[in-house]
């Protein structure tokens, strides 16, 4: 059972947090846009990658690829479940040979899901660069060593808590669920 | 998060409607992954699968072999003419043998109907029936059946005609189930020497009038006569059975709306199906080929999934 035990980002800051990530993305790419791709991690990672990528388009008021990735089969728990894990939907209708990458996700916690998405990337070209771009940073958490480039916010979080992004229209949130509760 | 109900894939008669729309879900999945620059993905990487082929094949066992290359897995190919079995050793010895050196994985085709569930009894390992005798072929009527799907949007409520050998076809047999399980409407034709009788217990209709059915049908299945599997003459000649049974231009001239036509292969050109229809727009036969090696990607990662590591 999982209960709210504190909200770690209200709306306002939400909103202004996600604007700050955008223009320090804007910041370092934009000289090529035109090479340059947002790169969604499925599931949870792709609505804020998009709304990075609508920030991004409407302030260089230029087109930008963007794309959505699911790591299942590159994940390094298989068979060590009990179910299967059912994919999400991979769309990345472009080669991403030679392109600056900015891959997306809502929470970097044991750095495994991006691990696995590092291995998933390279089988759509060998792009030029990738930097990590995550909402909220849970610190000392890592079981791998990969870092963000762009963070949101960085908290300190104990295994019992789960950290829960929102960003549906009604009510946009973080907020730390406590999972013992 | 879900799993098969099942630890071998031995018939589609065990399979759940939730199994099969599993294996579809994985299936779709693995479609996109085949359309990448780099079409393998690292999930079976510590598996190793051996190919146990008692009976010729091209398509199934190719198919099976690049499914679970592109999986990563280990890959053994075996061909019955070049083994110990022509020295007299019995198929539970060859696969005990090949199991002690860490297998994980069977794909098992064999010309006895039931072979692949006996050998389920009598070793650990993971089995998946590459079709048995004129028993079952599960991973043809799934990737049939996905390719229908893919086509229409749908399975259910569909008419889907099987034409030709239905007696000695194993693809008929599985293909009736499968489409049953998935809301199809099923009926067969052919001559009444190559039906069985047991069809009308299976909720399939029964047809001996090749252009009434391809009036009633969406789909139209096509089979080869199995003559590996016939000892007598079930009908006076090639002749007779295409002017009878065989499919033409002329058969679907008149019907007023597209057909999808399918054949799992072998084709013999000319016998059950003339080329002008198995090469035309309405034809998926290689979509069929296409697709197999996505089902049996998912089968094999759905199966392999259930091996504790």
């Amino acid at each position: 059972m999982l209960e709210q035990r504190k909200e770690i980002l209200n709306s306002k800051h939400l909103n202004l947090t996600i604007r700050r990530l955008s223009s320090q993305v804007i910041e370092n790419h934009v000289s090529e846009i035109d090479k340059s791709v947002i790169i969604g991690l499925q599931p949870r990672g792709t609505a804020l990658s998009e709304m990075i990528h609508r920030n991004i388009e409407r302030e260089t008021k230029k087109e930008m690829k963007i794309g959505y990735l699911d790591t299942t089969f590159f994940r390094d728990d298989f068979r060590r479940r009990k179910d299967v894990l059912i994919p999400n939907e991979t769309k990345i209708n472009f080669s991403l040979e030679g392109l600056n990458v900015i891959l997306v996700d809502d929470v970097l916690f044991t750095g495994r899901s991006v691990r696995s998405a590092l291995d998933a990337l390279v089988s759509f070209g060998r792009p030029n660069s990738v930097e990590l771009l995550v909402l909220i940073d849970r610190r000392f958490s890592r079981e791998i060593p990969i870092e963000p480039t762009y963070v949101g916010k960085s908290i300190d979080v104990i295994d019992d808590e789960r950290v829960l992004v929102k960003l549906d229209d009604k009510k946009k949130c973080v907020i730390l669920l406590n999972k013992n509760s | 998060m879900k799993q098969l109900s099942v630890n071998n894939l031995l018939g589609i008669e065990d399979l759940s409607l939730e199994d099969i729309e599993l294996i579809f879900s994985f299936a779709d999945s693995f479609s996109e992954v085949l359309k990448r620059p780099i079409k393998k993905v690292p999930t079976l990487r510590d598996i190793t699968v051996a190919n146990l082929f008692f009976e010729p094949s091209t398509r199934t066992r190719i198919s099976f072999e690049i499914a679970e290359k592109r999986l990563s897995a280990d890959v053994l190919n075996f061909s019955a003419s070049t083994s110990s079995l022509t020295k007299g050793e019995s198929l539970i010895d060859t696969a005990k043998n090949i199991l002690s050196m860490k297998v994980d994985m069977l794909v098992l085709r064999h010309p006895f109907p039931g072979a692949a569930k006996f050998l389920s009894r009598h070793v650990s390992s993971v089995i998946i029936n590459a079709g048995d005798g004129s028993h079952e072929h599960p991973t043809q009527a799934l990737l049939d059946a996905y390719s229908i799907k893919k086509k229409f949007g749908t399975v259910k409520g569909l008419n889907v005609l099987i034409i030709g050998d239905i007696k000695h076809s194993r693809v008929a047999i599985s293909n009736i189930i499968c489409l049953k399980k998935l809301g199809a409407n099923v009926k067969v034709c052919g001559p009444s020497t190559l039906i069985p009788k047991f069809l009308s217990e299976m909720g399939v209709e029964v047809s001996y009038n090749l252009n009434e059915s391809l009036k009633w049908c969406d789909v139209a299945n096509i089979l080869r006569i199995q003559f590996e599997r016939q000892n007598i003459n079930f009908f006076p000649s090639n002749r007779e059975y295409s002017m009878q049974f065989g499919i033409n231009f002329d058969n679907i001239k008149n019907i007023g709306k597209n057909l999808v036509f399918m054949h799992p292969g072998p084709i013999n050109r000319g016998v059950e199906v003339t080329s002008d229809i198995i090469d035309s727009d309405n034809s998926i036969v290689l979509d069929q080929v296409e697709n197999g090696v996505s089902v049996r990607m998912a089968i094999l990662y759905l199966l392999a999934s259930k091996i504790k590591s």
